[in-house]
C-alpha cells in the first residue's frame, strides 16, 4: 500500500536513529530543501528514491515494497499479441476504474482432433464494438493424455495469441514449454505436491506460474505462493480451486480484499478462473475479479456478448465512451429524409441510432460535439446549446446533402428552439420526443 | 502455519424486506406471495451477512401480441402471446415467481380495457403481479388508476412511478393497498430523492421498490451496474433512503438491442442469432444480479432458466 509523505519522512535520513546517517539530514543533495519536502514529493510520485544517496538499506526495502502494486502486473505474449493483467487498485469500478481487462482464453485438449482448428478460429476472431476491435486473448491447452507437445506446437502455429499450458505433470509441462518457446505462456499449475519441479521450470523458461490448491483454501494458497516465490519466481497467478458461482464470488472477493485492503503480499497476484461452458459464470468472473478466464468451446454467439461485457465493465467511469461528432447515415437516407440532432455520448448516440435503424426509417443523424455528455447533462452544462448545434450544421455541411432545411431536436431541449431559429434563420426547427424509443412513431406521424 | 484473516465488512444497514402479492388471508387472491430484500451484505457474500431471499424472476406478459418483439421471442412463446391469460399461465409454467403485465401502446387502451385485462390475468395465475403501463406518464396514470382499483388488496407493483407522475401512482397505491416501482434515470441522488418524495406522501417504504433504470449489455449496462453497487453500498452503510430492493428490466432492454432483435445485416462475428440473443438477455440480467438486483423482469424462457440456475447457485451456501 502506498505510504503517505509523513510515513516516508520517518524512513529518511533526517528521522534516522543512526547519527552517522542523521547528519546528512536536510543536506539538499536530492534537489529538495529538506528531507520532508523530498518525502512529500516521493509520496506524490514526483521524485525518485534514488535521488537521496543516504537512505538506509532497511528503509529502502520498505519504501520499495510499498511502491510495488498490491496486485502484481503479469504479462503474457504471443506472436505479436501482448496481454497484461493485474495492477488493479479498487474493488468497485465506480471508485476509480478497473485497469486491465481479464484475458479470455478458450480451452482445447490435446486429445481433441480439431484443437488447431479451434485455435485458428480463436486467433482470427475480431469484432467491432463502438469503434473498438474486440478480440480473444489466447488458447489454454490442456494435457489430457494425448500428445501435449505436438498439440501445443500445432496451436502455436495456428494462433498468434498467448497460451496457457494446463498440466500438473512437470515432464509434460517441460515438453509443452519447449514446444511453446518464443512466446510468453502461463504455466498452470504448481500444486502442494509438484511445486518445486514446476517452480524450477517456470524459472528456466521464464514464464509466469499459476499456483493451484483445492477448495478455496486461502491459507494453503498463500503458503504455496510464498514457497514458489521463495525460489525466485516472481510472476505468479493464483488458482484457489473454486469452480462454482458462489464460492468463486466469495473467495475471489476475499483475495482481492486481502491484496488491496490488507496489503497481503502473499496473495498480491492476479487470479485465474475456469468457467467451463457456462457464459454466465464467465460473466461473473469478468465482473468479479478474475485476471484470466478460461472458457470451454468457441462460439461467436457467446464470445461476442462476453467481450462486450468485458469492455463495459472495464470502461473508465470517468471517461465515458464517445462517438465521433459528425453526420451518420442510417438506412441509406435520401436528400428528402429527416435530419435529427443528438449528442456524442456513445449511449445516447446508440439509443437514437438503434431506434431509427430498427424502425427501418431512413434518416440523417447529426451528432454534435457535446464532450461526451447525454442530452440533458450536456444542455445543463452548456455543452449542447444553439450555438454548438449551429456550428455542427455548418462544419459538417449537412445542408448540402439535403433537399430540405428542417431538423428535429431532442424533446429535452425544446427550450433551444428560439435561439436555434436565430442561429439558423433558414432552417425549420421541430421539437422531437424526449426519449429515443418514441422517435420512430414521431417520424411516422410528423415527418412528411 | 499462520492463518490469514479474511477481511469482513461490518455493515450497519439492511435492505428492506418487501412482499409482493397478497393471499386471501391478507385481503388478496394470490396463491402465494413473494418476499425480496433483507440483505445485510453485498450480493451473495454469505460469509459476512445474510441474504435471506433469492431475487425474484418476473416474466413479462403483454396485454396483446407485441408488434415489435423479435421473432426469436415470439417463437419461444408461440400462440399464448395472443391471449394474456394463457400467456400468464405459460409464464408461471416457465418458472416465473411473479408475472409482469405490461400494457402496450395501441388505440384500444381505456380504463375499462385495463380493468378487464387485469381481471383475466388475475384469474389465470396465482402469482403476484407487477403492472406496467406503456411508459408514457399521462397514459400510465389513466390505466394504472383503474388497475389499482380493480386489483384492490392484491399488493400489485404499479409502474413506472417517476418524478413526472409519482403523485398519481402513489395515491392510487395508497388508496388500494399496492406497491410502486420508483424509477430514476441511473442516478443515486435522484433515486434517494424520489424515495423521499414518495415516503412524504405517507406510502410506507415497505411498499416501494427502487428501479435504477436498466441499460442493456453494450448500451449502458455498466452505468446501471455501478449505480446499483453504489446504492447497495449506501444502503448497507445505513442510508435509509437507499434501502429499497431493486427492480431491473433486462428483458425489455436487452431485446431492444439490435444484437437480440435482428439477424439481418449484422456482422458474421456476431454469431448465431438465437444464441446471441439469449446470451444478451442472460448476461445483462446476470451482471445485475451481481450488482444487487432483487427483482428481474425477463422475456425469454431460456433466459429464465439460466438466470434461475445462476440464482440457485449463488444462494446455495
Ligand atoms: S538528499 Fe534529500 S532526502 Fe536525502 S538526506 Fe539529503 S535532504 Fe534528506
Amino acid at each position: 500500500m502506498a505510504l503517505s509523505g509523513l510515513e516516508i519522512y520517518k524512513l529518511l535520513p533526517a528521522s534516522s536513529k543512526d547519527p552517522e546517517v542523521k547528519k546528512h539530514g536536510n543536506c539538499k543533495e536530492c534537489g529538495f530543501p529538506t528531507c520532508l519536502a523530498f518525502a512529500m514529493k516521493l509520496g506524490q510520485k514526483q521524485a525518485e528514491l534514488s535521488q537521496c544517496p543516504y537512505v538506509e538499506e532497511e528503509s529502502k526495502a520498505q519504501l520499495e515494497a510499498s511502491a510495488a502494486p498490491p496486485i502484481r502486473l503479469i504479462t503474457l505474449s504471443g506472436d505479436g499479441h501482448k496481454l497484461e493483467v493485474g495492477n488493479e487498485t479498487v474493488l468497485f469500478r465506480h471508485e476509480k476504474t478497473f485497469y486491465h481487462q481479464p484475458g479470455l482464453f478458450v480451452r482445447v485438449k490435446d486429445t481433441q482432433a480439431d484443437a488447431a482448428e479451434v485455435a485458428k478460429a480463436v486467433g482470427e476472431y475480431t469484432v467491432d464494438y463502438v469503434g473498438m476491435d474486440l478480440t480473444l486473448d489466447g488458447v489454454a491447452v490442456e494435457a489430457d493424455g494425448g500428445d501435449f507437445a505436438a498439440t501445443v506446437a500445432a496451436v502455436k502455429e495456428a494462433c498468434p495469441l498467448p497460451l496457457v499450458l494446463l498440466t500438473e505433470d512437470p515432464v509434460t509441462a517441460e515438453a509443452g514449454l519447449k514446444a511453446a518457446e518464443g512466446i510468453q505462456s502461463l504455466l498452470w499449475a504448481a500444486t502442494p505436491e509438484n511445486w518445486e519441479a514446476m517452480a524450477k521450470l517456470a524459472g528456466e523458461y521464464k514464464v509466469p506460474l499459476a499456483v493451484h490448491v483445492d477448495g478455496g483454501d486461502v491459507d494453503a494458497l498463500a503458503a504455496l505462493a510464498e514457497q514458489v516465490q521463495g525460489t525466485g519466481v516472481e510472476d505468479i497467478v493464483l488458482d484457489p480451486g473454486v469452480r462454482d458461482h458462489v464460492s468463486s464470488l466469495s473467495v475471489f472477493t476475499q483475495l482481492r480484499r486481502l491484496a488491496l485492503k490488507k496489503n497481503e503480499r502473499k496473495v498480491g497476484y492476479p487470479l485465474i478462473a475456469f468457467a467451463g461452458d457456462d457464459p454466465v459464470l464467465a460473466g461473473q468472473h469478468i465482473a468479479k475479479y478474475a485476471g484470466f478466464v478460461v472458457v470451454d468451446g468457441f462460439s461467436p454467439g457467446t464470445v461476442y456478448p462476453l467481450l462486450v461485457m468485458r469492455a463495459n465493465i472495464f470502461t473508465d467511469p470517468q471517461k465515458p465512451i464517445q462517438v465521433k461528432p459528425g453526420v451518420y447515415e442510417i438506412n441509406n437516407p435520401k436528400p428528402s429524409d429527416p435530419l435529427m440532432v443528438t449528442t456524442n455520448f456513445s449511449i445516447t448516440y446508440f439509443s437514437v441510432a438503434n431506434e431509427i435503424e430498427s424502425s427501418g426509417i431512413p434518416g440523417w443523424l447529426l451528432v454534435a460535439d457535446a464532450e461526451g455528455m447525454s442530452v440533458l447533462t450536456a444542455w445543463a452544462a452548456g455543452k449542447f446549446d444553439a450555438e454548438r448545434i449551429a456550428k455542427s450544421v455548418t462544419s459538417t455541411g449537412i445542408g448540402e446533402k439535403l433537399d430540405h432545411q428542417r431538423m428535429v431536436i431532442p424533446g429535452h431541449v425544446a427550450v433551444l428552439m428560439g435561439e436555434l431559429e436565430e442561429e439558423l434563420p433558414d432552417w425549420e426547427i421541430n421539437v422531437g420526443p424526449r426519449e429515443a424509443v418514441d422517435l420512430p412513431n414521431f417520424l411516422k406521424m410528423q415527418w412528411g | 502455519m499462520p492463518t490469514i484473516e479474511v477481511p469482513k465488512e461490518k455493515w450497519s444497514g439492511k435492505v428492506r424486506e418487501i412482499t409482493l402479492g397478497a393471499t386471501a388471508a391478507d385481503g388478496g387472491t394470490r396463491a402465494k406471495t413473494v418476499t425480496v430484500g433483507g440483505e445485510t451484505t453485498l450480493p451473495y457474500l454469505h460469509f459476512e451477512g445474510d441474504i435471506p431471499h433469492p431475487p425474484a424472476i418476473a416474466i413479462e406478459v403483454q396485454d396483446r401480441k407485441p408488434a415489435d418483439w423479435s421473432p426469436v421471442l415470439l417463437e419461444a412463446w408461440g400462440d399464448v402471446t395472443e391471449d394474456p391469460a394463457a400467456w400468464a399461465k405459460a409464464a408461471e409454467e416457465a418458472g416465473a415467481d411473479v408475472v409482469m403485465l405490461r400494457f402496450s401502446l395501441h388505440d384500444d387502451l381505456s380504463a375499462e380495457y385495463a380493468r378487464e385485462t387485469l381481471r383475466v390475468v388475475l384469474d389465470a395465475t396465482g402469482l403476484p403481479l407487477i403492472v406496467f403501463g406503456p411508459g408514457q406518464a399521462e397514459l400510465d396514470n389513466d390505466l394504472l388508476v383503474p388497475v389499482a382499483e380493480e386489483g384492490k388488496g392484491e399488493k400489485l407493483v404499479l409502474g413506472v412511478c417517476e418524478d413526472k407522475n409519482y403523485r398519481t401512482i402513489v395515491a392510487a397505491a395508497l388508496a388500494h393497498g399496492h406497491l410502486v416501482d420508483a424509477r430514476c434515470p441511473m442516478d443515486v441522488n435522484l433515486s434517494k430523492q424520489l424515495n423521499i418524495l414518495i415516503s412524504d406522501m405517507n406510502l410506507p417504504l415497505e411498499r416501494v421498490v427502487m428501479d435504477p433504470t436498466t441499460g442493456a449489455l453494450g448500451y449502458g449496462m455498466e452505468y446501471g451496474y455501478s449505480v446499483m453497487e453504489r446504492l447497495r453500498l449506501a444502503a448497507l452503510q445505513g442510508d435509509g433512503m437507499t434501502q429499497q430492493p431493486m427492480l431491473v428490466t433486462p428483458g425489455e432492454e436487452a431485446w431492444r438491442a439490435k444484437e437480440a432483435r435482428t439477424e439481418e445485416g449484422v456482422p458474421e462475428a456476431w454469431g448465431d442469432w438465437a444464441e446471441r440473443a439469449v446470451n444478451w438477455e442472460t448476461l445483462t440480467a446476470s451482471a445485475l444480479v451481481e450488482s444487487g438486483a432483487d427483482i428481474l423482469v425477463l422475456r425469454h424462457p431460456e433466459s429464465v432458466k439460466r438466470v434461475r440456475a445462476m440464482i440457485d447457485a449463488l444462494m446455495s451456501n
